[in-house]
């Protein structure tokens, strides 16, 4: 049967154009790749390649015609063996191309959704944390980290750590301390630096199948990875449809250090915060360290674990039980209060404790949560809070702009506005590169008197 | 957990891959390899061919949206190479995927109807012509950003080392990724812990609109492994028998354990970088000096025919069996519905 030749578009724009010139006459042979003609758009000059094989029966639209639509015939191709007397039966133009609806720019997935468009669907609720009754031990948050690591490794053969200085040197933190002297050279692997490389790298490991544990020796120098970590690690099991899953836990210290200024002192949770596809997890104690880590490694997904220098120090009372694992996407009650909420993460959680003692002397009692994690969200829990205290003041180290905080007070206004008896107030690190000088790096993060502040301001006292 | 899509395309066979044993070569140096093998290999091409060219027409049509990149020309390259892959080996590739799918044994129909944006396409239509994977024939994408599928590539390779399955990674790359960073952080990671990774340079002499000598300081691409002790070669890659050869010596070095190797394949595309490119940075005489004198479909038909190695009934009759097959992955890739909407917020993440 003959063919119809179809008015090309050269771009998912283009509706019409002009047919320039033929370079096949009727009665031409032509063979698939063969240029036919010459189309014009404003924009661009392009070949029009024969598709199908044959002679050219019949041009319907002869050259120099302007403002031809895109899916007119223009020309006929006749078969092996066909006569141009049965131009007349050429097919239909193939299911003329039913412009692809143009897409309703889908909304906010939180707003109302206009019908025929999928609202997103609830975050689904986080495992219920267990009571732990297990024995536990005052360790440090660098022990905890590495514990959450040893246990992991020894119970799955595919988890291995790779970062710089991780092996041999123990960790430029000493977060590694034994790891290579127990699972060998294989398993823990020291990097060149090289960041945008062995994130990659360790990308491509997780889709055939291993584990690895990135550690980036700050996050500060993640920057580099950040397409292999957007791009590859978050976007891919999207993109295949559900087939490449991608479990890979990239972690390292985050947030500001103490006297390193502005490149070495910055916190990412916001900006990881942001991607789907990325769990981002912010532990604050010991425990919340070994049961994160652990749940981290064991998730199927790209998560990022961040820590803290400041905290790798401190002691705390940590589960032992190698079956001990937190829920991801679980906040913690760290303090319980009826007056005002305080929101915050990492080492923030230690700072607003100490401020809600400060206020509890002056007779404001504040509830303290620890998210522990930035996405999933534990919406709930800060809800239910808040429902409890009418007030709320989220703490970060970050920058305002775009920040945890800013996000907190938009979801406060979607779920708890008619129970906020004063706006939230968002406490963050000072709006500029991290200086260097103590009495300017001091003023640039969080204190405890500017909770304080903060908290009284909300208690309107 | 790989659901290859299911389409009216089932006629498309994956081609034989075979085990890691080398195989016994018998005749002389010009045709080491059997009458099967070039057959088989012509019939790769072609479909490969037919199908961009379809592709080509279905985006002329509206059908298929964005960006699309066509691998006419070039098919020699990835069906040579893909001779030697044995069943274990991984292959990674960028946005200029289709004709690696179609080589690594996935089915057009389901290849065609992503590129529609439908439902039966490998990534249920969420992906695109740029991203595709299966994890059934171990094709890992499909990747839009130049350069990232070499880190990524690298990872697999690492993969088959540490699980120590015998697997080789193909990492495929253009000549205009070839000078990103991450390249050279791959290549220091891939020799420096002697991980199985063939790096195929593709160099259809583009990138884009910028030619290669616009673009690189050196324009000896399979030398970009020097500083990293990784040996490069160069080869013909519009001639499907030498990219079959220089493609089992590569696949040799890497699983005697001598860690990665460059394969630098001279090649060429017809069309332009992608369906809206005017190709106004070429002449067009030096497009059809290459159809004419180094098209690698017409040049092993002619080698074929010549030698008697089949004639023209036979190769007629694969001609036509390819287009059926790509007229149904078609039909298929029109008639396979859109997603449902509430696949929007499906494969964010796994259940953990
Ligand atoms: C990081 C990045 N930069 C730029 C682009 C836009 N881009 C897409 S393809 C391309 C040219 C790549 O050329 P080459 O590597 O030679 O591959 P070819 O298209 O010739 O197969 C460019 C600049 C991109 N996708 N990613
Ligand atoms: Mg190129």
């Amino acid at each position: 049967m003959p063919t119809q030749v179809l008015m090309p578009a050269l771009s998912p724009t283009m509706t019409d154009g002009k047919l320039a010139k033929w370079l096949k006459k009727e009665g031409d042979a032509v063979a698939s790749g063969d240029i036919l003609a010459e189309i014009e758009t404003d924009k661009a000059t392009m070949e029009m390649e024969a598709v199908d094989e044959g002679t050219l029966g019949k041009i319907l639209v002869p050259e120099g015609s302007e403002g031809v639509a895109v899916n007119t015939p223009i020309a006929v191709i006749l078969g092996e063996g066909e006569e141009a007397s049965a131009i007349n039966e050429a097919p239909a133009a193939p299911a003329k191309a039913e412009a692809p609806a143009p897409k309703a720019d889908v909304p906010a997935p939180k707003a109302p959704a206009p019908t025929g468009i999928p609202a997103a669907p609830a975050t689904p609720k986080a495992a219920a944390e267990p009571d732990y009754t297990g024995e536990t031990r005052p360790m440090t948050v660098r022990e905890a980290l590495r514990d959450a690591m040893v246990e992991e490794m020894r119970r799955d053969e595919t988890v291995f750590l790779m970062g710089e200085e991780v092996a041999q040197y123990q960790g430029a933190y000493k977060i590694s301390q034994g790891l290579l002297e127990e699972f060998g050279e294989k398993r823990v692997i020291d990097t060149p630096i090289t960041e945008h490389g062995f994130a990659g790298l360790g990308v491509g490991a997780a889709f055939s199948g291993l584990r690895p544990i990135v550690e980036f020796m700050t996050f500060n120098f993640a920057m580099q990875a950040m397409d292999q970590i957007i791009n590859s690690a978050a976007k891919t099991l999207y993109m295949s449809g559900g087939q490449m899953g991608c479990p890979i836990v990239f972690r390292g210290p985050n947030g500001a250090a103490a006297r390193v200024a502005a490149q070495h002192s910055q916190c990412f949770g916001s900006w990881f915060a942001h991607i789907p596809g990325l769990k981002v997890l912010v532990p604050y104690s010991g425990a919340d360290a070994k049961g994160l880590l652990k749940a981290a490694i064991r998730d199927p997904n790209p998560v990022i674990f961040l820590e803290n220098e400041i905290l790798y120090g401190r002691t705390f009372e940590v589960p032992i039980d190698p079956d001990f694992v937190l829920p991801i996407g679980r906040a913690k009650i760290e303090r319980s209060g009826k007056d005002v909420t305080l929101v915050t993460f990492s080492l923030m959680v230690e700072t607003a404790l100490k401020a809600a003692e400060a206020l509890a002397e002056e007779g404001i009692d504040a509830e303290v949560i620890n998210l522990r994690s930035l996405r999933p969200l534990d919406t709930e829990t800060i809800v239910a809070s808040v429902k409890k205290t009418n007030r709320i003041v989220s703490i970060e180290e970050g920058w305002p702009t775009a920040g945890i905080g800013s996000e907190i007070a938009a979801l406060m206004m979607e779920h708890a506005f008619d129970y906020l008896d004063a706006p939230v107030v968002r406490v963050a690190g000072a709006d500029v590169p991290m200086p260097y000088a103590a009495n300017l790096e001091k003023l640039a993060l969080p204190q405890v008197e500017t909770i304080i502040e903060a908290a009284k301001a909300v208690c309107y006292k | 957990m790989a659901t290859a899509p299911k389409s009216a395309t089932g006629a498309a066979k994956a081609p034989a891959k075979r085990k890691t044993t080398p195989r016994k070569k018998g005749g002389d140096d010009k045709a080491p390899f059997s009458t099967p093998d070039l057959l088989r290999d012509y019939r790769q091409m072609l479909l490969i061919r037919r199908f961009e060219e379809k592709a080509g027409q279905l985006y002329g049509m509206g059908l298929i949206g964005g960006f699309c990149h066509l691998y006419i020309g070039q098919e020699a390259v990835v069906v040579g190479l893909h001779a030697s892959a044995a069943e274990v080996d991984t292959l990674v590739t960028s946005y200029r995927d289709h004709g690696h799918m179609l080589a690594c044994g996935m089915d057009p129909g389901g290849v065609m109807a992503e590129l529609t944006g439908r439902v039966g396409g490998y990534s249920k239509g969420k992906g695109g012509s740029m991203h595709m994977f299966s994890r059934k024939v171990n094709f890992y994408g499909g990747h839009g950003i130049v350069g990232a599928q070499v880190p990524i590539g690298t990872g697999l390779g690492f993969g088959h080392k540490y699980k120590q399955d015998g697997g080789v990674c193909f990492v495929y790359f253009g000549d205009g990724a070839v000078n990103q960073g991450q390249v050279y952080e791959s290549f220091n990671m891939a020799s420096l812990w002697k991980l199985p990774v063939v790096y195929v340079i593709e160099n259809n002499l583009y990138g884009m609109g910028t030619s290669v000598a616009r673009a690189s300081a050196s324009v000896e691409l399979y030398r970009r492994g020097d500083a990293y002790g990784i040996p490069g070669v160069q080869v013909n890659g519009m001639d499907v028998i030498e990219v079959r050869k220089a493609g089992e010596k590569a696949v040799a070095h890497c699983r005697a354990g001598k860690g990665p190797i460059i394969l630098e394949m001279k090649t060429y595309r017809y069309r332009g970088h992608s369906m809206s490119d005017p190709a106004k940075y070429r002449t067009k005489d030096e497009v059809s000096k290459m159809r004419k004198e180094s098209d690698p479909i017409d040049n092993l038909r002619a080698f074929l025919l010549e030698n008697k190695l089949a004639d023209e009934d036979a190769l007629k009759e694969i001609d036509r069996d390819v287009k059926s097959i790509i007229t149904k992955a078609a039909e298929f890739a029109q008639q396979s519905p859109e997603p449902e909407p509430s696949e929007l917020f499906t494969d964010v993440l796994v259940d953990a």
